[in-house]
Formats: structure tokens, sequence, C-alpha cells
């Protein structure tokens, strides 16, 4: 049985161990500048993961073989033992620079991205989320966002964001249901929700970040490859949880420059076009 | 009597009727059993719940005859919809997390053991012992009520007359909002969508009920402990499962009023007009609050409020429903190892680690809410080092097997089952602690998997073992060894091939909680995965009729058990099978030695009870000392 037993756990660790190395499932590739940090600590930990999860694997399997009682002699017994200081010390402190170590290391991309605030230039869209859809709020040709207010906002007239109609900047605002944003240039989002909690999820960006009613909550990176990538809810915000879908277009500087100053109409058929022309990445 | 009488406790003698004896029993042996019956009803719903979510993941559309008869609004044509999926991961989560892993471990097991292994005739406080119980299975009842009462005209009518809230009708089958029931999706009401009516209520009031029986519990575990052990049972000298229950009490004690207060609070949310959760401004299906009677006027709440009234509970929670594993699985394990535990004062304090760090971590949960960036690195760096203890554990549990003669009993194939899943399940926490790295794992398939392997499927693995090695002391019988070890080998396997493939989901970014992957390209790839997940849990699941065919047939037709069938050390062992009322006949026993004395040398067995008189044990007392 100890035999068994340890087969059996070496079997589903090396199998765990290869779904893991096969390299068949894995990150989308990275489009954002921070990404690859990530990524690098990522593969870091798993390293680290998968070293300590197949050692105290294999260490176990060893055990239940090596020490299964065999029955072989009567009067033989275990060994007599209520453990070792030494070895306690050892292994506390070991596990501790490694684990808190880890942790440390862990904090850089988090700090780069949400301790600071979004550099001077930056590209900002006001992004508001509702049941089962995505609002993205341009400032316009003006490059000012016009005045909102929860009390304009209108789903039946399609003012989902509660525009003012009576403040000047708010009038070239274009608002519509998928995000576009420059290439190599940072990006602040502005994120709010008009109802419930959602989260804003890009695979390829690397970062998620709840839209919290009451709240504005603002994030900023810069993505660095042009293209269409699925942009999902990631926080269960109802029934329609799983159709929460958009898409973010990642555009050349001038496609940009075009589309901020095209009135509301205009903004939503070039967008059209933009998503028709761009294919998503293709996935392995 | 022994000289140590304890003045404080009533000695009732043992009751007669049957519904004193079996129903309204005062008895912790009983109380236990009712906990653990409890938790073998609520495990089945959940894991039903489980297999109905993996077959609607992996063959979406299909119809399914019964669900139609079941759930005529939630699965219409019998295909189940997005609600009545987000409605099974809620109800699924809930009964699961607190009425099978904060039942059968601290109220079952603990219930009935930790009084017999401290030589105490029953808990301090015998009727409010039978009051939790009984208040925990009218939580179970009402949570019960909470699925059905939206899917069914007839009680959605009975409801109704509690208030216009409780109307029912909303078209799905309970509510939705998953374990954590985060506001404000759960403090709108029926404005919010499905699930959000009269139901959700119900899921709050259930909690809150909960709460309530599992205060009760916690104080009696402590009061127990502290006072109520018998002569020569030292603090050092108590089965490691006596601490894992002691600490398991306290961090109920302390974590469960802020649930409670909680569920108080977003209950006033929901039919009271308050705004603790809700903040101002909010236009929710075409409407804005305070512009329709629909949707009264709210102003000033805070959704992170929830999330951290939640969390201060829930991650503690997570500590409630493995420690007792870990007590069982040390216990356990020396038993076969027929060796001492390997570092017995480690252990304790690792126990005491895990219990106080637990509470200082909540805020791992909150990394992506919107809380103080700065306070996410203070989160991140205490979530990883809550590792340490952890690995101490699992080097004292191999330390255990060194040099062992081990005998495999299912039991002890479960301890060892436990300590591989726990290593399995734990050692992610290394990523999913960074916040970094959480950037890109939260919400995903990663956090599913890891918290099933380490707090679902590890705790399990631990009340498996529990059970099959306290069985025989509980019902005179033994279970059937032969089912035993078909179940664990189909079950320790199964659960790996579910929950390993969803790591690698994870890294793929597939969300949680979504009824359906159909929208998303990038989740394509990941359909064999997602079919062998769903085929693996099939197996795993039906493998689970064994298990139930073997405990009831075992009560009845199991072979008959000694005293003593484990030649195991500790009090439970020296009384009676089943032991009787008052645990030990009168006499109460006299402990001479450690927990754990195996292979001691020269002693004439290779165990020596903590009742033997004149043995000579050498380091003794679970003292620390390196001696072979």
């Amino acid at each position: 049985m100890g035999r068994v037993l340890a087969v059996i756990i070496w079997i589903l660790t090396l199998l765990s161990v290869l779904l893991f190395v096969s390299g068949k499932w894995w990150f989308p590739a990275p489009i954002s500048e921070h990404a690859p940090a990530l990524d690098r600590q990522f593969f870091i930990t798993i390293v680290v993961v998968g070293i300590a999860f197949t050692a105290a694997q294999v260490g176990l399997g060893w055990m239940v073989w090596k020490y299964r009682d065999t029955g072989s002699a009567a009067g033989d017994r275990a060994v007599y033992s209520h453990g070792s200081n030494r070895l306690e010390v050892i292994w506390t402190v070991i596990t501790a620079v490694i684990f808190i170590g880890l942790g440390v290391m862990g904090q850089s991309v988090w700090a780069n991205l949400r301790l600071h605030d979004a550099p001077p230039g930056s590209y900002t869209v006001e992004v508001v989320a509702q049941q089962f859809q995505w609002n993205f709020h341009y400032s316009g040709k003006d490059g000012k966002f016009g005045r909102t207010d929860p009390k304009f906002i209108d789903d039946g007239t399609l003012n989902f964001v509660g525009l003012d109609a009576t403040d000047p900047s708010a009038v070239d605002d274009p608002v519509t249901s998928s995000l576009a944003i420059p290439v190599n240039r940072p990006v602040e989002l502005r994120l709010r929700s008009k109802d419930v909690i959602h989260n804003f999820w890009v695979p390829q960006l690397r970062f998620k970040q709840d839209l919290v009613p009451g709240m504005e909550i603002k994030v900023h990176f810069t993505a660095n490859k042009v293209g269409k990538y699925e942009l999902a809810c990631a926080e269960l915000c109802g029934q329609l949880h799983f159709k929460m879908r958009s898409f973010m277009l990642v555009l050349p500087e001038d496609e940009i420059q075009q589309l901020q100053a095209m009135p509301q109409e205009q903004f939503q058929a070039r967008m059209k076009e933009l998503l028709d022309k761009y294919p998503l990445p293709t996935y392995q | 009597m022994s000289a140590e009488s304890h003045e404080g406790v009533h000695r009732h003698p043992a009751p007669t009727g049957f519904i004193r004896k079996y129903i309204f029993s005062v008895d912790h042996k009983v109380i236990g059993i009712q906990y653990i019956m409890l938790a073998l009803a609520a495990v089945a719903v959940g894991m039903t719940m489980s297999l109905l979510m993996r077959l609607n993941l992996s063959w979406p559309g299909t119809h399914w005859p019964i669900l139609e008869t079941l759930f005529p609004t939630g699965a219409p044509g019998g295909i189940m919809t997005p609600e009545f999926y987000l409605s099974l991961v809620t109800m699924h989560g809930t009964i699961m997390v607190f009425f099978v892993l904060t039942t059968a471990p601290q109220g079952g097991f603990g219930n009935y053991f930790l009084p017999i292994q401290i030589g105490a005739e029953d808990m301090a406080f015998p009727v409010l012992n039978m009051m939790s119980f009984w208040v925990t299975l009218v939580g179970f009842i009402v949570i019960l009520l909470a699925i059905f009462v939206e899917g069914n005209q007839h009680l959605g009518e009975i409801f109704a007359g509690l208030g216009p809230s409780f109307a029912g009708g909303s078209g799905t089958v309970g509510p939705i909002g998953g374990w954590t029931g985060y506001a404000p999706l759960s403090a709108l009401g029926k404005i919010a969508g499905p699930g959000q009516g009269a139901g959700m209520n119900l899921w709050v009031i259930s909690i809150a009920i909960f709460c309530v029986g599992s205060l009760l519990g916690a104080l009696n575990f402590i009061t127990t402990l502290l006072n109520m052990r018998t002569k020569g049972m030292s603090l050092m000298r108590m089965p490691l499962t006596c601490w894992a229950w002691f600490t398991t009490a306290v961090l109920a004690l302390l974590s469960f009023p802020v649930l409670l207060g909680g569920g108080i609070l977003l209950l006033l949310d929901r039919i009271a007009g308050t705004s603790f959760f809700i903040p101002s401004g909010l236009y929710v299906s075409g409407l804005l609050s305070g512009t329709n009677p629909n949707f009264p006027l709210h102003t000033g709440g805070s959704p992170i409020l929830w999330q951290h009234l939640f969390w201060f509970f829930g991650h503690p929670e997570v500590y409630i429903a493995i420690l007792p594993g870990m007590g069982a699985t040390s216990h356990i394990l020396a038993t076969f190892a027929r060796k001492p535990v390997f570092g017995y004062r480690a252990m304790v304090f690792a126990i005491f680690a895990i219990g106080l760090l637990g509470f200082f971590v909540w805020g791992h949960h909150m990394f992506i809410s919107g809380m103080s960036p700065y306070s996410a690195i203070a989160f991140s760096v205490l979530t990883l080092s809550i590792g340490v203890p952890s690995a101490v554990k699992t080097f004292n549990w191999l330390g255990t097997l060194w040099g062992a003669r081990i005998r495999f009993t299912t039991a002890m194939l479960f301890a060892l089952g436990f300590v591989s899943l726990f290593v399995a399940g734990g050692i992610t926490g290394l990523i999913l602690g960074q916040s970094s790295l959480d950037l890109a794992m939260h919400d995903t398939y990663i956090v599913t998997a890891h918290f099933h392997l380490v707090m679902g499927v590890a705790s399990i693995f631990g009340m498996f073992a529990a059970l099959y090695f306290w069985f025989p002391k509980m019902f005179g019988r033994l279970m059937n060894e032969t089912i035993g070890k078909i179940h664990f080998w189909i079950t320790f396997v199964g659960v790996y091939a579910i929950f390993v493939p969803m790591h690698i989901m994870g890294i793929v970014g597939m969300p949680r909680r979504y009824s359906s992957f159909a929208e998303y390209r990038f989740l394509d790839t990941l359909h064999p995965l997602v079919v062998l997940v769903s085929v693996a849990a099939v197996i795993t699941i039906f493998a689970q009729v064994l298990f139930y065919f073997n405990v009831f047939w075992s009560i009845f037709k199991g072979k008959k058990a000694g005293d003593n069938p484990w030649e195991a050390t500790t009090l439970e062992w020296t009384t009676a099978t089943p032991p009787p009322h008052d645990n030990f006949a009168g006499v109460l026993p006299v402990v001479y030695h450690g927990p754990y004395e195996f292979a001691v040398p020269g002693a004439p067995n290779d165990y020596v009870m903590q009742t033997d008189v004149g043995a000579e044990v050498p380091s003794g007392n679970g003292h620390n000392g390196h001696k072979h």
C-alpha cells in the first residue's frame, strides 16, 4: 500500500508539473509596459512554487515508501523522537526568508503601477460601467470632459454617463461602448460605476481594477502593441455578468488624434470601422 | 469521582426517553453526531450543485428533465439559465463554507471528542451546546428555503406575507451574489435583477442565524478546554486536535460577531431603507435612486465597507475550516506512523501563529477593490508570512513520518492525502498573496483552484480521515476498509484531476462565476480542460456514493470494534466503545503522559496510553527534546 501511494503521489506530481511546463496554455501575449515585469515575477514565483511543491510531494512519497510497516520483525519499532529544535529553527528561517523575500520582491510592479499618479500628458478616458454594458466617455475636440451627474443619466435617450447638456464642454464629448487608446503613451482611466461593482479586465494588459459605485478610481498604464483586445467584467455583477464584454482598441497616435476631433456620430462610425479592421489576436 | 470535581458542572443522569436521548439531547456526543449528520446532508446538496455547474459549463444548453420539474422558472425546458447557474454558485459556496466546513470539523468532531480527549464529562454548558446545534439547523433550513422561495409559487406567496421585499417571483431559483455577497448588488433588492429578491433576504438571515449558533459553540469550546481538563492533563499534554479546536473556537469568537453585525446592516439596507453599503446617485435598471417608489433614496454608504466586514470574518473563516483538519491529521499521522508527533511544541506555536496572522491578512482579498494601494503592500507581505507556519506544519508532518512504521488504514490514507493536498493548495498562496500578481490572477480560476484545494478538499480530507478514524468509537463498529480504500483512491486522484487544470485556466485568464465562456475568444483554447475537469468531477462526485453507503451500512453492519482498535494513546481510547453518557463511567481518568508516546524504548507495547501508570517515558510530556 505504501509503495502504491508513493507511486501515485509521484505520478500526480509529475502530471501536474508537466501541465504547467507544457506551454500549451499560458498567459496571452502581453501588450503593456508593466506586463513583462509582472510576467517575470510570476515566473520566479512559480518556479519557487514548483520546486517546493515537487520537493514536498516527492518527500512525502519517499516517506510512505520507505517507512511502511512491513511487519517483518516482531518488536521492530519506529524511531522514538519528539523532534529537533535545531531543524525547526533551520526550516522556519529558510522558509521565512524565501516567502517574505518573494513577497517583498512582488511589490515592485504594484508600487510602480499604483503608488504614483499618471504621468503628465496621459490620455484620459472616463469609464462608466453599468449592468452588463461598458461606457467610455472621451473629452472630445476641446480636450475637456463635460460635466456629468447621475440625475442626467437616461438610458432611454442614450445618455448613459449623465452628460449635462447645458455644459459647453460636454457637447463635443463622444461616448461609446468600446475603448480606444493610443499606443506607447500613458493612459489614465477614471473608473466609475452606475449601479453595482464591476471589474475592468483586459488579460493582455495584466491588471484588474474594480469599478465601485460612489467612487472614482484612477488607474494608469501604457499599452505598447496596436490591435483589438477583449475586455471582460471580472466581478460578479448579476445575471448577464458573463456577457458584459467589450473591446479595447490600441491605436496609432494619429488615429487617436483624428478620433478625438470627431463628433459623436462620426466617432461611433469610425470606431465601428476600426473594430472591423483589426482582428483579435490569434490564440493558440 | 475524581478529586478534581468540577463544581461548575451540573451532572445529569443519562436520559431515557428517545427524544431527550437522541433529538433534544444535551450530550455533547449526540450533538457531535447531529452536527456530522447535518454536514453529510449539506455536503450532498452542495456537491449536487457543483455537479450541475460542471454540466452547464461543459455541455451548455443540454436539456435536463429533472431540473424542469424541480425549477420550472430557473431551468425552463430543463435548460439552465444564467441566473440559475449563478444561484448555484452562490448556494454551493454558502452551503459548503458554512454548513459543511464550519459544522463537521468543529461542531461535529470537536464536540464529540474535545471533552473526552481532555477527560471531561461533557461540555461546560450542555444546554447552550444543544442550542448551538438547533440554531445552526434553523439556519440550514432557511438557506434551503432561499433556494426555492423565488422559483416556487407557493413558497413565494407564503413569504410575501412578511412584507413587500420578501415577495418572490423574479423567476430564478435562489440568491445571486456568490458566497461573499458583495454590496451593493446584494443590498439593492429586486431592482438589481434576478436573484436579488426574497431569496437574498433569506440568505442574509440564514448567515446571521448561523453566526449566532457558531458563537454559542465557540464560547462552550473555550470554557470547556480551559476549565475542565482532568488531573494531569496540562496544556502541553493535550492532543493537537484539542489545540486546533481551541484556536478555531477563538477565531470563531472573534470573527463571527463581525459578520453578524455586517449581515444585520445588509439586511437593514435591504428591508429598512438604510444606506450602510449603498452610495448616493445610483442608477439601476433605468431608475435613479430616490425618484421612484421601487428605488428609494439611498445616500452615503460604502460598498467597500461590506468587503472589509465580510473578509475580516472571511479570512479567519478559512482557518476555522482547516485548523481542525490539521489537528486531526497530526493526531492520525502519529497514531498510524507509530511515532510521536515531530515537534509537538512547534506544531502548537504554528497553530497559534496561523490563527493570529489570519486576522491581519483579510485585505489580500481586496487588492483591486479600490482600497489604499499602501495597505495592499502591508496585507501582501503579511499574507506571505502566513506561509511560514504552514510550511513548519508540513515539515513536522514529514518529520513524523521519518523513521516510522506506517500502517495504511483508510484513515491514514486520508491523513496523508491531507498533507499532499494542503501542500498543493496552500503553495499557490505564494502567487495569489502578491498584490502585483493578483492584478492578473484576481477572480480567475486559479483562485477557485487554490481555495478549493486548500480550504475545501484538504479540509474535507481531514474530515474523512477523522471519520474513518473515530467512527468505531462513535458507533461501536468499524467502517469497511475495502470500500474506504477504493473511496480514497478515486477521490484523491479525482481532486487532483479537477483542480490542477483550473490553475492553468486561471493563468490564461478565465474569470470565475461565468455561466458560459462562449463570449470570449481568448478562452476558446481552454475547452478541452473544461471538459476534462467536468468528467473528473462527475466521476469523483459519484464515488462519494461509496462513502455514504459505507457510513450508513457500517453503523448497522460494520465489524464490531473494541475499545482501542487502532492501538492509540489518547483518552478517547481508554473508555468504553461507544462511551457512556458521562464519558468515563463516573471515574475521570488521570493523565501521566503526553499524547503521542509511541515506540517508547523499553515499554512493553509500542504505545503508552496517557493514563498508563508506571510506564517510563524518557522525554515525556511532549517536550521537544532531540532524543532517539
